[in-house]
């Protein structure tokens, strides 16, 4: 089986990247990148299984982003990162199709869990 | 709780206590003030018109009483007058019709005399005196036949005006008497006179008939002030009397005057035209002033008494007002102070929100990087230094929680929560929270003693928030008092719209200065650990659920957090 292919979006270029590669140390096929935009592309060109998208950033949102993944690519899952301040934007995802969401700073060990829950409940 | 103190209503009264001297003075001269001025307005008038009603009494009662004193002496004054003028007529008609020869007729004369005693009275005595002065014919009881009277006075006065009264005097039998003289010309220069002696106690009779209050008296003085008549309380005939002359008025007048005790009387008179004769009547104001005594008396009671009255009013009012008035500042500065209160821990809280959103991402960066580097060394085991390393990395993502812990503590109390309201039992819910805390207290040794009555209401409120709210005082008070310390907890309805939670603690208190400031973020006397929020969320929490959060604390005897809560949670500050 292949592994599971990983896009992580955050402005924050020094996270997203170290996080990507924690993540690749832990077997998945991880992508980072750092703004919308670009989230888009990449999961346009490539097939990723799960979306960790921060909320708030520049530019495109978080769950602006969310959205036009979720439209071209609905099978897609996503798991969103909030501060401490907007849990609401968390509640607020789940309620606009996120699978889940997760405070700042992450466990890695709770992201590892929530990634496996999000395939395993996709089948 | 080491963080203890009084709070929000007790803020008022802390910071007013600098200007509290200059404050009091400043009510107590609007008090001084406001009586000062309200007497001034309120009694001016009445004295003025109390004064103004007694003189206008006074002269009233006086004209009342005047009046008829100056028409008895009118009317006695007429009479006397006309007594005096009968006479004199009498005598003139005598000498017109009866001539000069037959007049020196002895007989004719004593007929004429006789007539005369008939139809008037009080006639003694009738001579003829020619304009040499020489008596040339009298009858009467004297014997006074041949007598010149050329050098006296009255025969001069006359000779020019035609007429004489003479004052009264002694005679040779020693009764009073006076003279009328009328004068008739022969021609050619010539004259003769006819004098007759009248007898003066006519006079007094006259004056008898008037009826006289025992206190009062009447009689006749001549210009001099000699008595022509015997008096009551002034001498007898022909002494000198005592009042002074008055003023000549041809009317009859009325003065008040003073005896020589300085006892006030009124002394009415009359001068009698064409004689010497003035007509005398004083009256004791007894009478008049018993009257006036009462009158005068009721009035200054009335006054009196209304004065009293009306200061009474007058400082109570005034006491009232600035009372009221006080009290209305005091309840101004006090809201005033919480306005500014809640408005510097919005602003405290906005600050720490924008600080913790900050430091969060590069926390996060720090998180994702020592995780990293964690990552690595699991895998390199060869590595030489591998578990002081791991030991260091640790220490990085332990700090790293605890900032996390602050920051996320911090992001909730600037957090605008959403309440969810339910009804809540009290007992139940503190029931809750000691469930939390007992361990601790039952370990130390700690009493807590809760007391709720079965009567209390249920009240709607955020069931979680006041849970925290809670626990975070009881903490705190666990944190202060030592081992085998004791919590009070109690709650009671306050009115039909409020409860209050009041928990008590006999830690060692809480000083003022760090009362002042213990609901503010991050103030802490925890030096160790403690973050400095558990108190400015707990009062957060509070005014977000519509409550309000005081302390009261002295060093040495404990410190009492109260918490108020509506019961109809219908204004939640979201």
């Amino acid at each position: 089986m292949s592994p599971l292919r990983i896009l992580v979006v955050d402005d924050e270029e020094e996270l997203v990247f170290t996080l990507a590669e924690r993540l690749q140390f832990r077997g998945f096929d991880a992508v980072g990148v750092s703004s919308g935009a670009e989230a888009i592309r990449a999961s346009d060109a490539g097939e990723f299984d799960v979306v960790v998208l921060d909320v708030k950033m520049p530019g495109m949102s978080g769950l602006e982003t969310m959205q036009a993944i979720k439209r071209s690519r609905p099978v897609t899952r996503i798991i969103l990162m909030t501060g401490h301040g907007s849990l609401q934007d968390g509640e607020e995802g789940l309620a606009l199709g996120a699978f889940d969401y997760l405070v700042k700073p992450v466990n890695i060990d709770m992201l590892v869990a929530k990634i496996n829950a999000a395939m395993g409940t996709a089948g | 709780m080491s963080q203890d103190p009084h709070r929000s209503a007790e803020m008022a009264e802390i910071t007013s206590e600098p200007g509290l001297e200059k404050t009091q003075f400043r009510y107590r001269r609007l008090r001084k003030y406001s009586i000062l001025l309200t007497s001034l307005v309120a009694l001016t008038p009445l004295i003025a018109m109390t004064i103004i009603n007694i003189y206008q009494y006074q002269k009233a009662l006086k004209a009342d009483m005047l009046f008829p004193i100056l028409r008895q002496v009118s009317n006695t004054r007429h009479s006397l007058s006309s007594f005096i003028v009968e006479r004199q007529s009498a005598l003139e008609l005598v000498i017109r019709e009866i001539p000069f020869e037959e007049l020196r007729d002895q007989e004719r004369l004593a007929g004429a005399l006789s007539h005369m005693k008939e139809s008037f009275g009080g006639f003694v005595d009738l001579g003829i005196i020619d304009s040499k002065g020489d008596q040339v014919s009298y009858v009467g009881p004297y014997n006074l036949a041949g007598k010149n009277y050329r050098d006296q006075d009255w025969f001069h006065e006359v000779g020019l005006r035609g007429v004489h009264v003479s004052d009264v005097f002694m005679g040779h039998r020693g009764f009073p008497h006076f003279v009328i003289a009328v004068v008739h010309g022969l021609g050619e220069g010539d004259y003769y006179v006819l004098r007759a002696t009248i007898d003066s106690d006519m006079l007094y009779r006259k004056i008898l008939t008037q009826n006289l209050r025992p206190t009062s008296d009447a009689f006749l003085v001549n210009k001099s002030g000699i008595l022509q008549t015997p008096s009551r309380f002034y001498g007898a005939a022909l002494e000198q009397c005592s009042i002074a002359m008055p003023s000549y008025s041809t009317n009859s007048e009325v003065v008040e005057l003073k005896d020589s005790g300085g006892k006030p009387y009124f002394l009415s008179y009359a001068y009698i035209e064409d004689t010497p004769f003035i007509l005398m009547e004083t009256i004791q104001p007894e009478s008049f002033m018993e009257n006036w005594l009462t009158v005068r008396n009721n009035l200054i009671w009335f006054l009196s008494i209304s004065v009293i009255l009306i200061l009474m009013v007058i400082v109570w009012g005034s006491y009232h007002m600035v009372g009221r008035i006080r009290e209305a500042d005091l309840k101004r500065a006090t809201v005033l102070h919480q306005i500014e209160y809640t408005n510097k821990m919005a602003s405290i809280g906005r600050v720490a929100a924008g600080v913790a959103h900050e430091i969060n991402n590069p926390m996060a960066i720090i998180n994702e990087n020592a995780g990293m580097v964690k990552d690595i060394l699991s895998v390199s085991e060869s590595f030489p230094l591998r578990d002081k390393m791991q030991k260091h990395v640790d220490s990085i993502l332990t700090s790293v929680e605890r900032c996390s812990r602050i920051t996320h503590r911090l992001l909730g109390f600037a957090k605008r929560m959403d309440p969810h309201i339910e009804e809540i039992d009290l007992d139940q819910l503190l029931k809750d929270v000691l469930g939390f805390i007992g361990k601790e207290a039952l370990h130390r040794n700690i009493t807590v003693n809760c007391e709720v009555p079965g009567d209390m209401p249920k009240i709607k409120s955020d069931k979680g928030q006041l849970q925290q709210v809670l626990l975070n005082i009881l903490n705190n008070g666990i944190e202060a008092v030592g081992n085998g310390g004791r919590i009070d907890i109690s709650a009671e309805p306050k009115g039909d719209r409020r409860v209050e939670i009041t928990i008590s603690d006999d830690g060692p208190g809480i000083s003022r200065n760090d009362l002042d400031r213990i609901f503010e973020p991050f103030f802490t006397t925890k030096k160790e650990h403690g973050t400095g929020l558990g108190l400015s969320i707990t009062y957060g929490i509070v005014q977000k659920l519509g409550g309000q959060i005081s302390v009261k604390s002295s060093l040495g005897a404990g410190t009492s957090f109260t918490v108020a809560l509506p019961i109809e949670n219908s204004a939640i500050r979201g």
